[in-house]
């Protein structure tokens, strides 16, 4: 089966949020954000802009009715700035005019005066000054510190790991629509649409059913509109609500990448020991988050930090700890691992630098240290069908790792200015939210009297294929052709209490709560058909393509028929099935518990030529065995591993978010952020799925797929370390991403005095040629 | 009011909105077709992309651009297609190929890649093979996929539609709606309306003041104007250049003249990379055209652009500069040239009077004794813009430099002309201590600062190994790689 969408895709057909024709009247809204990082507001005046063409309102904090208030976890983040700004690009207004173009212009005319104050934009730096957002966190298991004194070997080292814009290519977006009795409807690009429902109401002091939230699709989201899609809906509404007028509100790429949270940078220590055989035995690892003004999700972010510290490893004494700093940066959010990516690179760093304190290739730890089932991870749960082991050999085999290793090394013997380099990156991704309590959903199922489906779900289609694997899972379960099926838009009338579209967990949520659903109809339609069959036994009943079987054999029924007759008996053709997953729980006081439902596990295999001359470099082939149970749609489920794998190679390379030292953001624009165009990816790519891989709790025994290949990624970084240490043997700082200038800085940095000295440089020179400036 | 009058898909349309107004505002709120997407309005995601057919003898040529940095003053007399225009009732090639592919996922980006495979099919005598279905591609963002099953789409879009390539084939073959047939007579039709009304459609837009001065506003490919200054063009008194007026037809072309070679401002980075005698000059300028911008973005960017936006790091700007090339500027009849070499005063300030207009560029003949090197390193290697980027035209005679033009972009407020370490090279060898020392000097001439591009430090490092870079590749019998990129006696690793 093909993605649902794509044909009307391929076609422009496909209608996003501001694509739908505008309702009569439609008014356009526009941000004013907070120009400096840090400041007290002395005073600001809208009137100018108020008085601008085609200005219908302009309105602030003083307006909103209800709570100036969209933290989602911790109650700090207001809609718009009161007394202070606590980032640059903090939304302050919103102009509301006739066109769009009209209130771009009029917020040119709002003045603002604030007295400003340093900005924070170091994480350790917030820490030192108690800038914490909860509390640090620690997961431990078994005894750390009395185990170092065991160690045949000890390794230390710090990583600084960068952010990552999101860049879907749809920016953020809403429209919301004043409807009788002071309701709402709104169209939003959300991940959440309950959040955005919950929130908007507590804005506008509604009760949560006054406000319809409805979502037909993403044009991306990636994390980037799980939580930060509700503040440009409940400016929306709140416009709305006061003008009596429909209105659109979408941010421009300038302002979207201005005003939104990103992937959080981190900080990190790590301390690792080995015994000789290069067996780990301890770790130790600190991690400081740079959350940025608010909480937003940095919390469960910093927590699966801790739960993905020792990736893909046995670790049997670890002592792990995380902390939120604030900082003056937009608040950073959930991004495609969710804190995991982050942790894994740390530990993966702690394995090179071992591998070259000890002499041996990094590989032999890497495998040697792979989790086996019946490890216990340090948060509790013991590894089940742990394949992390049977992906790394797979690829070794299938791949020819040997084969890769005398290529590389036979290559860089010549000698020149390239050289190459590889890599082996396991995975081992937990899949359920965290928060257990997020771990259920549901779904509505109607049959129409004309034996047409239509299925709604709490899940968002934001180009993952969530309604395509619906689909299929729903005509499977009906045992009827995919095309008889419609899903249906995402809307909180049709779904209450929605999670978020997010944890990679929406197929095994939804889609389990669509078998639920399914599995009530077909099992009063067998009922129903069983009698008219002369009262045979349901239970040997089965629909298998559009035909009633009993006990295997044809009976001349049909779908329509079993619908059109159900119906006239007054068999009820809908149903709603709930799920809820089984057996996971954390105790978040203990730090233990089994809080996943399974892991997904893979390897990559990574292959890079540097050029030394340059700095420049070339991903030459990335070849993957990936965990994916038994996939519903491969076509769809291998778009997943491509895409999140393109997004993992971005950020340890070219995706470079640059702050000046006050806090505004240098790279703003995607002519300044970069992401992996098209001969950025190599044309080597290839993807394998692991064979006979069974997922009991997965629908159809399939997995969940949506974030683990970004970490697939972060191969990239030890592939290019690598090469660059066959060019010269020296150290590569532990530094991401690995860009152009970290290359040649790492390779040839020790020139830079040489070159000084030949320009005549003073050291006053050169320290004021290094302050970063915003230029055009 | 003047009135811009064009072919919109199959509609011919005649619209007084201000001939600065962007295509895609034009086309996603005035003619609410919005399978046209904003991604980034500043040329960098391809969401917008469409494709803009022009009279070419008797056939219409069919070009991809970002519609989010033109102006529909433009369009006079010229075919708008966009992803409607495509449609048939059933899936084209390429829209099924990507369909089969799993090559849209959120489906954001899809309808301008559609437009830009789609443009690659149209051309009669197309290439199509791997290497063009990633050019098409090369403009586009897609932050869903990955690329791979786009460019396998591409592979099989290319496979099925095999040689039957171009507007007459695709129609014939059922896979591009039938009315393209007939953009070239209507396209003519319009032409001469415009022509039989005194003072013509093209003559209202273009403000020129009678006694020749310009507005502010200059519009040549729009690719720097729009960027810097989007929000402020539809309002404002534009001048289009490239509309068909007479200004239009002085500044286009490539011809030799005169011991030079004179290139039109008005041309195209994808012109002039094309271009036979381009080519011969430049051997390897299809390598440079690589690394610069994107297809749709260089059927637009011209070369004057380029120049005049003098941007430090502009690509073209740098080549121009070091191949020692002279401008021509007009204002009114009066025609005034300048070396390039002292155009550039200070940050954007330049040897211009605000209404002069960049006519032609002339680039001095070079013979077979004169190499030509070009280098450039940004943080993605394509479709960005360079942190350094240097320039190298060096005649030997006799094994010795006898001439020479050096420029290096991206470390000096404006595109830096290499004058002392050209003097240094002048009567020497080419050998490694000649160089060694014109490295030296030009760290003399460099004053990088530090922003979002790169570190000063970086920025100076980068330079030396540019023009490393750039001596070796012009002298691979001389130089060697190696002799350059040892390590520094005495030095610690930074
Ligand atoms: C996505 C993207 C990628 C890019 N990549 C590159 C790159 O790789 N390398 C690179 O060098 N540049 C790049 N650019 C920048 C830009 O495309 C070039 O500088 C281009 O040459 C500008 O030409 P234009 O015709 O579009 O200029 P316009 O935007 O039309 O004009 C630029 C300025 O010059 C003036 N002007 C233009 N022509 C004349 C004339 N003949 N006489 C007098 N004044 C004139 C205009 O008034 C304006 O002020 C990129 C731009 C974008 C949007
Ligand atoms: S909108 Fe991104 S290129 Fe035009
Ligand atoms: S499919 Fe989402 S950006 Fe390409």
């Amino acid at each position: 089966m093909k993605h649902l969408d794509a044909a009307a895709h391929t076609r422009g057909e496909s209608a996003y949020v501001d694509d739908v024709r505008p309702p009569t009247g439609m008014l356009y809204a526009q941000v004013f954000p907070s120009p400096v990082p840090h400041g007290e507001i002395l005073a600001l005046d809208v009137e100018a802009a108020r008085n601008a063409p085609g200005v219908v309102a302009v309105l602030t904090a003083a307006d909103i009715p209800g709570e100036n208030q969209i933290g989602p976890i911790i109650r700090d983040e207001p809609l718009l700035a009161e007394d202070e700004v606590h980032f640059a690009g903090q939304p302050v207004a919103v102009v509301v005019a006739e066109r769009p173009e009209q209130a771009r212009k009029a917020r040119r005319h709002i003045q603002i005066k604030i007295h400003e104050k340093p900005a924070i934009t170091d994480p350790r730096q917030a820490f030192s000054a108690g800038e914490i957002i909860d509390q640090p966190q620690t997961f431990e298991i078994g005894d750390v510190d009395s185990v170092w004194a065991n160690c045949d070997v000890i390794v230390e080292g710090s990583c600084d790991i960068g952010g990552q814009e999101h860049v879907y290519l749809e920016t953020q977006r809403a429209r919301a629509e004043p409807l009788e009795g002071h309701h709402l409807r709104i169209a939003s690009s959300t991940q959440s649409p309950t959040a955005v429902q919950k929130t908007v109401a507590a804005i506008l002091e509604l009760p949560s059913h006054a406000v319809e939230v409805d979502v037909k699709r993403l044009g991306g989201g990636f994390g980037g509109k799980e939580d930060q899609a509700t503040a440009w809906s409940c400016l929306a509404a709140l416009a709305a609500h006061h003008t009596g007028q429909p209105v659109e509100l979408v941010l421009d790429r300038a302002d979207d990448v201005l005003m939104t949270g990103k992937r959080h940078p981190y900080l990190s220590d790590f301390k690792l020991g080995l015994s000789q055989d290069g067996d780990i035995l301890a770790y130790e690892a600190w991690h400081y988050q740079n959350s940025g003004a608010a909480a937003d999700l940095s919390t469960p972010v910093r927590d699966r930090t801790l739960f993905h510290s020792t990736n893909a490893y046995r670790v049997p004494n670890a002592r792990l700890m995380a902390v939120c700093c604030r900082t003056n940066l937009p608040p950073n959010t959930a991004f495609r691992g969710f804190g995991g990516p982050q942790g894994m690179f740390v530990i993966e760093s702690a394995l090179a630098k071992a591998a070259e304190t000890m002499g041996v290739p990094r590989e032999t730890l890497q495998r040697k240290n792979l989790l086996q089932d019946g490890d216990v991870f340090p948060y509790g749960q013991r590894a089940e069908a742990a394949r992390a082991v049977a992906t790394w050999d797979a690829a070794v085999s299938d791949f020819d790792l040997p084969a890769i290793g005398d290529r590389v090394a036979a290559f860089n013997r010549e000698a020149g200015a390239l050289r190459r380099g590889f890599s082996v990156m396991p995975i081992c991704f937990g899949i359920s939210f965290t928060a257990t309590h997020l771990n259920q959903a549901s779904a509505l199922v109607h049959i129409y009297t004309d034996g047409s489906v239509s299925v709604s779900t709490g899940g968002v289609e934001m180009g993952q294929g969530l309604s395509t694997n619906m689909a299929s899972i729903a005509a499977r379960a009906f045992g009827i052709r995919p095309t008889r099926i419609k899903v249906e838009s995402t809307n909180t009338t049709r779904t209450a209490n929605m999670s978020a579209s997010a944890a990679s967990a929406q197929t095994l949520l939804n889609g389990n709560a669509t078998l639920l659903a399914v599995g009530q109809i077909v099992e009063r339609l067998k009922r129903h058909v069983a009698t008219k069959l002369g009262d045979a036994n349901p239970s040997n009943v089965e629909i298998v393509d559009e035909q009633v079987l009993l006990d295997g054999s044809e009976t001349g029924w049909t779908w329509e028929r079993l619908v059109l007759t159900a119906y006239f008996d007054r068999i009820g053709l809908s149903a709603h099935g709930f799920f809820r997953t089984p057996d996971v729980w954390f105790d978040p006081q203990r730090r233990k518990g089994r809080p996943f439902a399974y892991h997904v596990y893979g390897t990559a295999i990574t292959e890079v030529t540097v050029d030394c001359l340059r700095g420049t470099y070339e991903v030459d082939a990335v070849r993957i065995v990936h965990d994916m149970g038994r996939p519903i749609n491969e076509t769809v489920d291998l778009g997943q591993v491509e895409g999140g794998l393109a997004q993992g190679l971005g950020w340890m390379t070219m995706e470079d978010l640059r702050y000046s030292a006050e806090g505004k953001i240098l790279s703003g624009a995607l002519a300044t952020y970069k992401v992996p165009d098209v001969y950025f990816m190599p044309d080597d790519l290839e993807v394998k799925f692991l064979a006979d891989a069974d997922n009991p709790l997965g629908p159809f025994h399939s997995k969940a797929v949506g974030e683990p290949p970004l970490m697939y990624g972060i191969g990239v970084f030890f592939a290019l370390r690598q090469a660059m240490r066959a060019f010269h043997g020296r150290d590569v700082a532990f530094d991401a991403p690995l860009t152009p200038e970290r290359v040649l800085m790492a390779l040839h940095g020790d020139r830079v005095t040489e070159l000084h000295r030949q320009a005549g440089l003073s050291a006053a020179d050169v320290s004021a040629a290094d302050v970063p400036v915003l230029v055009d | 009011m003047a009135v811009t009058r064009f072919l919109l898909n199959d509609r011919q349309i005649s619209t007084a909105q201000p001939p600065g107004l962007l295509v895609l505002d034009y086309l996603r709120h005035h003619q609410r077709q919005p399978g046209t997407k904003e991604g980034c309005k500043e040329g960098d995601c391809g969401a917008c992309t469409v494709l803009i057919g022009e009279l070419d003898g008797e056939v219409v040529c069919y070009r991809p651009v970002t519609s989010c940095l033109m102006p529909i003053g433009e369009l006079e007399g010229r075919h708008l297609v966009t992803i409607e225009g495509l449609n048939l009732p059933e899936l084209t090639p390429v829209q099924q190929a990507i369909v089969d592919q799993g090559a849209s996922q959120c489906g954001f980006c899809t309808p301008g890649i559609v437009v830009s495979l789609t443009g690659l099919l149209m051309a009669a005598d197309a290439r199509v093979d791997r290497t063009t279905v990633k050019q098409a591609l090369s403009g586009h963002l897609c932050r869903c996929t990955g690329y791979r099953s786009l460019k396998v789409a591409g592979d099989v879009a290319a496979a099925a539609v095999g040689k039957r390539t171009g507007v007459e084939a695709l129609v014939a073959d059922g896979r591009l709606p039938a009315y393209f047939l007939d953009a070239p007579a209507r396209l003519r039709q319009i032409h001469s309306d415009s022509a039989a009304e005194e003072g013509a459609a093209a003559a209202a837009v273009v403000n020129v003041a009678d006694d020749g001065t310009h507005p502010a506003m200059i519009i040549a490919g729009g690719t720097d104007l729009y960027v810097q200054r989007g929000d402020d063009v539809p309002d404002a008194e534009v001048e289009v250049l490239n509309l068909a007026s007479e200004m239009r037809q002085l500044m286009r072309g490539i011809e030799r003249w005169d011991g030079h070679l004179r290139v039109g401002a008005l041309t195209t980075f994808e012109e002039f990379g094309e271009h036979p005698e381009v080519q011969r000059w430049i051997p390897e300028i299809a390598d440079y055209m690589f690394l610069i911008a994107s297809w749709q973005i260089r059927n637009r960017a011209t070369l004057g652009g380029n120049v005049i936006n003098a941007s430090p790091i502009g690509d073209m700007t740098v080549l121009l500069l070091a191949l020692q090339s002279q401008l021509v500027l007009r204002r009114g009849d009066t025609d005034r040239t300048v070396p390039m070499g002292s155009f550039y005063r200070g940050y954007k300030v330049l040897d211009k009077a605000p209404d002069e207009i960049l006519t032609n560029i002339l680039i001095p003949d070079v013979d077979a004794q004169t190499r030509i090197g070009w280098e450039k390193v940004s943080k993605r290697k394509c479709l960005d813009i360079a942190t350094v980027n240097c320039a190298g035209r060096i005649r030997v005679e006799d094994d010795r430099v006898v001439e020479a033009g050096l420029a290096v972009g991206g470390v000096a407020p404006i595109p830096l002309e290499l004058t002392a370490t050209r003097d240094h090279l002048l009567g020497q060898p080419i050998d490694r201590s000649t160089i060694e020392g014109a490295l030296a000097v030009a760290q003399t001439e460099i004053a990088p600062i530090s922003d979002v591009r790169g570190s000063a430090d970086y920025k100076r490092l980068l330079t030396r190994q540019l023009m490393v870079a750039l001596f070796t590749g012009m002298f691979p019998d001389q130089l060697s790689v190696v002799e350059f990129i040892g390590p520094v006696p005495g030095a610690s690793a930074a």
